[in-house]
């Protein structure tokens, strides 16, 4: 493990010294809510491996780097973004460099849904930004709410169920540059709504992405979350998400991690009584990646049920972190939880730590969790030779398989082919 | 079926072979020619899986001494995936699982990676799916079983239908089956022969594997060897077959020992 470099408050005032540049917002509660973020920034410091929740987690190299807000926006064309598209969704937002670009985006106004730039937003935005994440005793969550500009608002009226997905397509352009993407979805009782949060890159060198998304679930709502990291090989990428699901409501969320030299996802759910979801990650990681996945599922009220299956696919001399929390609290009997975290390790040099972590502190409830490390099986890799096939295809193909498993849960064909292409390339390349 | 004149496909000259420093092969001689059904039999722990491995090229086991030739060309100079390339099939006793992979993927994957180093034209799904589905008739195979997960929730009957849908495919010059009979109904049974039976020809060979002589009342072969302590010890007629089922393996392995009959009750290899 690395040596702890102490990070100085330097860094997080140089970050925050773009934010000077930020006008004040004509909406007051939002000026108040930045106000109360750059607070916090002052008061926080930059986690290090002797933080609990970070102590796998090795950030020094983003802290030895200096990163500045967006100067100059750069003026992307459709032909730019086209391989991004995804064709089953009717509603696209785009943001490059954390920056909204309506020319590139399209709202399908027949959805039912509203879907505007956080800007825009009104009395709904007012009521819930920055309510659900947290940023009290999160650095990278006060950062991204001090810089709060631009971000998605979508707002999902009740009994509403939007047939097509809304795509969030985050683009990373400029180097040395950190963006702050935000997103906030309500999404009313009785709606259903499917979301995509995309984060693509086109360039190779070192940015800064540090992205919060709030997804608030009403009554029996149901929202399909898919979020794709597939950010540029040099890229950091901080983002916190959270979630609240009230009664009967049902979140279902696929995350795949594939791009940023270092990631960390936090990913924190709420659930109300008999609230159900399904929470599924695959990191595939190579080289020097460092993937972290934090999860925690929080059930507080009776009769909710939750499924998580995390998986990873480490090669190279890379380092994959999963930390998956589940709280049973006092109140929340009749909790049904599984969780599972399965590795695979395709070299020796590759590297994950797993830690489920259940905490029940009621007496009639039904939870299970367990995690597997592993490589491939070398009686099936000689089953596939037997067929023809080179050992290198054979190890291909057993690890697309592996992975396969989380993809095929995204319920969008198109991104679904988009990805098992990335993940076959994505294999073959490192075996 | 002995055709005379018939091409040598596989010459197996004193073949030893261990694994994990146990030496398991101790001087195999085995020759198979085109259009023969051979069958080798034998107790637990005499070597036959061990034989189909080392056969098909399992890293696992180290070849110690010995020749194998498949059609003049030495085999095992090849990495498994050439061997099956030269026309090498093996039918697993036990084949594996592979969730996230659909079939039909896998199927037509190693079909086109055979037939393009076969030099021959590659099939595109749409072709593929209309071969490989005239195939699965020959098994009785339904073609749901396209779209399923390799051998995910498949039965053993299911499995071994699917292993032979594979040596359908291939075009193998030789086909080992190691074990195919075990675990399968009479009905999954008759099936799997029939399948075999349509697929053998005057230019390829089968050699069947077996512990029990139920699978030969299918198949029948033209040679029966009997397998004990890593040797071929006695050859004869499908009738040998007959007497193995009538009197054990006792008496052939200890006519070649010269020894007292050990216990058969070993684990196989």
């Amino acid at each position: 493990m690395s040596a702890v470099t102490p990070v100085t408050a330097t860094y997080l005032e140089s970050l925050l010294a773009g934010q000077a540049q930020l006008a004040a917002s004509p909406l007051a509660w939002l000026n108040t809510l930045r106000a109360a973020a750059v607070e916090r920034v002052g008061v926080l410091t930059v986690p290090t491996l002797r933080d609990e929740d970070w102590r796998f987690t090795d950030i020094s190299l983003l802290t030895k780097m200096s990163f500045h807000p967006l100067r100059t926006a750069i003026n992307l064309q459709a032909a730019d973004i086209e391989r991004f598209h995804i064709a089953e969704a009717a509603t696209r937002l785009v943001f490059v460099d954390g920056v909204f670009a309506p020319q590139l985006s399209n709202i399908d106004i027949n959805s039912g849904v509203l879907v505007s730039n956080l800007a825009a937003g009104g009395a709904a935005c007012a009521a819930h930004l920055g309510r659900h994440a947290e940023f009290h005793n999160n650095v990278f969550a006060a950062l991204n709410t001090a810089f709060l500009h631009d971000g998605a608002l979508i707002v999902v009226p009740r009994n509403i169920s939007v047939a097509t997905p809304i795509h969030l397509l985050f683009i990373a352009t400029q180097k040395d540059v950190a963006s702050y993407p935000r997103c906030l979805l309500l999404a009313e009782s009785g709606s259903a709504v499917t979301l995509i949060e995309d984060y693509v890159a086109l360039q190779e060198e070192a940015y800064f992405t540090n992205a919060v998304t709030e997804i608030v679930l009403a009554d029996s709502a149901r929202v399909n979350h898919v979020r794709v990291q597939r950010e540029g090989a040099q890229g950091f990428h901080i983002a916190n998400c959270a979630v609240s699901l009230a009664r009967t409501s049902n979140y279902q969320s696929v995350s795949v991690a594939l791009g940023a030299r270092i990631s960390r996802y936090n990913l924190n759910v709420q659930m109300a009584e008999g609230a159900e979801c399904a929470v599924d990650g695959l990191a595939l990681i190579s080289e020097r990646q460092l993937a972290d996945t934090h999860t925690c599922i929080d059930h507080a009220q009776p009769h909710g049920v939750s499924r998580q299956l995390h998986k990873c696919i480490v090669g190279g001399s890379a380092h994959a972190v999963f930390n998956g929390k589940i709280m049973v609290r006092q109140g929340a009997q009749h909790t049904d939880s599984q969780q599972s975290s399965r590795t695979l390790l395709l070299t020796g040099r590759a590297q994950i730590d797993t830690k489920p972590q259940l905490e029940i502190f009621a007496d009639d409830v039904k939870c299970t969790h367990g995690a597997t490390v592993g490589q491939l099986d070398s009686e099936e890799v000689f089953y596939l030779q037997s067929r023809g096939l080179s050992d290198t295809a054979a190890r291909n193909m057993l690890t697309y398989a592996f992975g396969a498993e989380i993809i095929d849960r995204i319920p969008i064909t198109s991104l679904k082919q988009q990805l098992e292409q990335t993940v076959l390339e994505q294999t073959a390349s490192q075996l | 079926m002995i055709y005379p004149g018939s091409k040598t496909i596989l010459e197996v000259r004193g073949l030893c072979a261990s694994v994990s420093g146990t030496e398991i092969l101790k001087g195999l001689d085995l020759t198979v020619k085109s259009g023969e059904v051979h069958a080798i039999m034998g107790p637990n722990g005499s070597g036959k899986s061990t034989f189909s491995k080392v056969l098909a090229g399992h890293s696992a086991y180290q070849v110690t001494a010995g020749s194998v030739l498949l059609e003049g060309k030495n085999l095992l100079d090849l990495p498994p995936e050439e061997r099956a390339r030269a026309g090498v099939f093996l039918a697993f006793q036990y084949p594996i699982e592979i969730p996230g992979v659909a079939n039909s993927q896998f199927l037509r994957l190693t079909y086109n990676t055979v037939q393009t180093q076969r030099g021959k034209e590659e099939l595109d799904p749409l072709e593929f799916d209309d071969f490989v589905r005239e195939k699965m008739k020959l098994l009785e195979m339904s073609p749901d079983f396209l779209d399923r997960s390799v051998n995910e929730g498949f039965s053993g009957g299911e499995k071994k239908r699917n292993e032979i849908l594979q040596m359908a495919l291939l075009e193998p010059r030789l086909a080992i089956l190691d074990e195919t009979d075990s675990g399968l109904d009479i009905d999954a049974l008759r099936i799997v022969s029939q399948g075999v039976n349509k697929l053998a020809n005057k230019d390829n060979a089968m050699v069947l594997v077996t512990h029990y002589q139920r699978l030969l009342n299918y198949i029948v072969p033209d040679f029966v060897h009997v397998m004990d302590d890593g040797r071929i010890v006695k050859t004869g007629g499908k009738e040998l077959a007959l007497e193995l089922e009538a009197r054990g393996y006792d008496w052939v392995g200890a006519k070649h020992r010269g020894a007292a009959p050990k216990v058969v009750a070993k684990v196989a290899a």
